[in-house]
């Protein structure tokens, strides 16, 4: 079953919570950002070109104009493939892992999955971002040394930065497939 | 608790028969790694299972049964595949069965002597057997077999895969008594040009390894060992290069073969790298010897050098009088532009007597780049270094001069107040001179402080004459250590065969149906670009920076002399 729900990002834009559950031990949480718009796009053109008008008009060198439209073209394609992010996607699946999945806007997707034996909980943790304060969401990894002790933060939806209200409902989804791990083993030992 | 069946994506379409892997508790997870066809005898099958495992050292048992039913389900077929959990004990009995050519399987376990008949929720998890097999799991772990337990869940899947490789030999066009259904089950894959490779590469190897003997007993000979030649060859960054090229060469050439990966790997890129060394070599040497180029080099060779020298002249010309309005002691200005002019002279001459022989050697030296890019980089760096030697030279006395006068003067200032420097504590103690020692020292004092402007201007002068040259050269060795040290083959490996170098796993979703268990595919995560050059970047000789940015100021201020590069063997300073 698949449900949508609108938030905003800690910046004021608007972005949509998608919560799927695939089976009763695996959930998928998707946070889609705003599309590039046409409006943007066509702005930042206009104002290369123009500038570039603007040169070649005073030196006299049509090679300012074909090193504007190349620079535009370069400059798109490595802004949709390297830093535009559309989705990021959160896929919890108890006793194998969770899978942390960008996708940018020219379709590229980079993954991570980090097995469930690593993780050490789902937590919600405050930082101080130049004068605000925001809240993010971050998987804890075990330390293999220390049983107690935390080796690693993998802060979670870093480019939509959703605010606390987004950010709670993807924490009560995946505590509750992670408090299923914990009472599993024990259950099953009791033979 | 959740069980987890890894599925090979090749059996899908198999015929019904029973299903073969490995079963790892402690994660409640079946790795199936075959499918055994009707019609078969139990006991040969337990007998063929206890031969692999004793060849692969992977426990691999009867999991379960696998029906494939083209028309309904048939009953007595279940039944039948249910009496065979009894044959082939194995805890749980895994049974799956697909209808027809949908696409949701049912699956269902058999727990015989469990206490708590719950249903627990099943995983079917898709993996490309091939890819699985083929790939390698960074960061590696290459343990000895102990600690593989305590390693990542999936790199266990990984790893059980791989080791069973001699399962994976028989097709089905062998004449057994266990017909299987796996990856290579439709005939087992080979390449005509990697055997032929193999078979070549020995004699090749052994023809290397007689040449390359040959040659490092004559380098080791006592002749090339005197002092002159010794101090010459470790100056000179070509013979540096090309002992590290030889280095390279007998590694490939060892007869040993690779025990693992990473020495595989690393031959290979050696190899590659010294391949695209050559080839850019020759390049190099054909584009300079079309149209007799290096003739052209070497007449404009001498012309600039006199050009140099005749810009140092000017320089010094300015130094003497009043170099940017400031306002020189006389005396000292006229002895060290005097001498430095004299210096150049001496060079110039020096320059001027090689000169008809200089077309000969450069073209005999250009014919060495057929040894690789890198050496004839090197040999262009020493040219360098060999030109401008008289700016080096400058440095040193430049340096020299400039640094007796900053201790003078820090020892003659600690005079003025009254302290001195204590050897043996390592520290500035208060002391009481005599009258005449305080008088001359303070006269001293003076005289080096008046001084100062004029020396601590040439110095600055030449040191950036010196910086100059040192950056071109740093330059060149920056690209001489990029050849050097890039994993060619890592990166095509990369871009080809990404499944080969697998930084992790990522699992896709595939379509549900209620009441069927959750189907995920598993597809191999490749490492990236970055993580591939770092992971298997070749070691090389030199190691940079080697001071800090501040001990580098430090050091100019005070007049010491900078060594820029520093090879790993040197040890004088």
């Amino acid at each position: 079953m698949a449900e949508e729900r609108r938030f905003r990002s800690a910046s004021g834009v608007p972005i949509a919570l998608r919560q799927r559950q695939h089976s009763a031990s695996c959930r998928e949480l998707a946070v889609r950002g705003p599309r590039l718009q046409l409006r943007s796009l066509s702005a930042a053109t206009s104002a290369v070109w123009l500038a570039a008008y603007g040169l070649f008009a005073v030196s006299e060198n049509s090679m300012v104009l074909s090193a504007a439209i190349f620079i535009t073209l370069i400059g798109l394609i490595i802004y949709l493939h390297f830093v535009k992010i559309d989705q990021e996607s959160l896929l919890v699946i108890g006793s194998l892992g969770i899978q942390v999945t960008s996708s940018y806007a020219s379709g590229k997707e980079s993954t991570t999955f980090i097995e469930m034996g690593q993780v050490k909980d789902v937590v919600i943790n405050e930082a101080i971002h130049m004068q605000k304060v925001i809240y993010y969401l971050c998987i804890l990894l075990r330390d293999p040394e220390d049983p107690q002790g935390v080796s690693e933060v993998v802060p979670l939806f870093q480019s939509s930065k959703p605010r606390l209200d987004c950010l709670i409902e993807v924490y009560k989804s995946c505590q509750e497939i992670l408090e299923k791990r914990k009472t599993g083993p024990q259950s099953s030992e009791i033979k | 608790m959740v069980l987890k069946v890894f599925f090979p994506s090749c059996c899908s379409s198999a015929d019904s028969g029973i299903l073969i892997g490995r079963w790892i508790s402690e994660q409640n997870s079946a790795v199936i790694l075959a499918v055994v066809h009707f019609p078969f005898i139990p006991v040969q099958v337990k007998q063929y299972l206890g031969e692999v495992q004793r060849v692969t050292k992977v426990s691999v048992s009867v999991l379960g049964s696998w029906s494939n039913s083209k028309q309904e389900k048939e009953e007595s077929l279940s039944e039948f595949l249910e009496d065979l959990g009894t044959i082939f004990c194995h805890e749980p009995w895994i049974q799956i069965s697909k209808e027809g050519d949908s696409k949701f399987w049912s699956c269902s376990t058999l727990q015989k002597h469990s206490k708590n008949p719950q249903k627990e929720e099943i995983i079917l998890v898709y993996y490309d057997q091939r890819k699985v097999m083929l790939s390698h799991m960074h960061p590696s772990l290459d343990t000895a077999g102990q600690g593989a337990e305590d390693a990542s869940k999936l790199s266990a899947i990984f790893d059980t895969v791989a080791r069973s490789q001699v399962l994976f030999m028989t097709d089905r066009y062998d004449e057994g008594p266990i017909k299987l259904t796996h990856w290579q089950s439709d005939g087992v894959e080979a390449s005509i040009i990697v055997e032929l490779l193999k078979q070549a590469s020995v004699p090749a190897c052994m023809v290397l390894t007689f040449l390359l003997s040959l040659l490092s007993g004559i380098c080791r000979s006592r002749v090339l060992k005197f002092w002159p030649l010794s101090f010459l060859w470790s100056k000179l960054s070509t013979c540096e290069q090309l002992g590290h090229r030889l280095q390279h060469l007998q590694i490939i050439s060892s007869n040993k073969k690779a025990q693992n990966q990473n020495q595989l790997m690393r031959k290979a890129n050696i190899f590659m790298s010294l391949l695209i060394d050559v080839a850019l070599g020759i390049l190099l040497m054909s584009w300079l010897y079309r149209k007799n180029r290096i003739g052209h080099l070497a007449d404009t060779l001498i012309p600039v050098a006199d050009h140099v020298a005749e810009e140092l002249q000017d320089l010094l010309q300015w130094l003497m009088g009043a170099p940017a309005g400031l306002k020189m002691n006389r005396a000292l200005d006229q002895v060290l532009g005097r001498f430095f002019l004299y210096h150049i002279h001496l060079w110039i001459s020096y320059i001027h007597l090689l000169s008809p022989f200089i077309e000969m050697i450069l073209w005999y030296v250009g014919l060495s780049a057929c040894l690789g890019l890198t050496v004839a980089l090197c040999i262009l760096s020493d040219i360098i270094a060999l030109l401008t030697f008289h700016i080096y030279c400058f440095y040193v006395y430049g340096a020299r001069l400039y640094c007796l006068k900053i201790y003078g003067l820090s020892s003659l200032w600690r005079l003025f107040r009254g302290k001195k420097w204590n050897m043996l504590r390592q520290r500035v103690d208060s002391c009481s001179y005599d009258l005449d020692q305080l008088f001359i020292g303070t006269l001293l004092f003076t005289i080096l402080l008046f001084l100062l402007p004029t020396t601590a201007l040439y110095y600055l002068v030449f040191t950036l004459l010196r910086l100059l040259v040192v950056i071109v050269q740093g330059l060149i060795h920056l690209l001489v250590d990029l050849i050097d040290s890039l994993p060619l083959y890592s990166l095509i490996l990369r871009l080809c065969r990404s499944y080969r170098l697998a930084a992790g796993v990522k699992f896709r979703v595939l379509e549900q149906q209620d009441g069927k268990p959750l189907r995920l595919l598993m597809q191999i995560n490749p490492l990236s670009y970055g993580g591939v050059v770092q992971t298997y970047r070749l070691p090389t000789y030199s190691c940079y920076p080697r001071d800090s940015w501040a001990s580098l100021c430090k050091k100019l201020f005070l007049g010491e002399l900078i060594y820029p590069w520093k090879h790993k063997e040197d040890k004088q300073n």
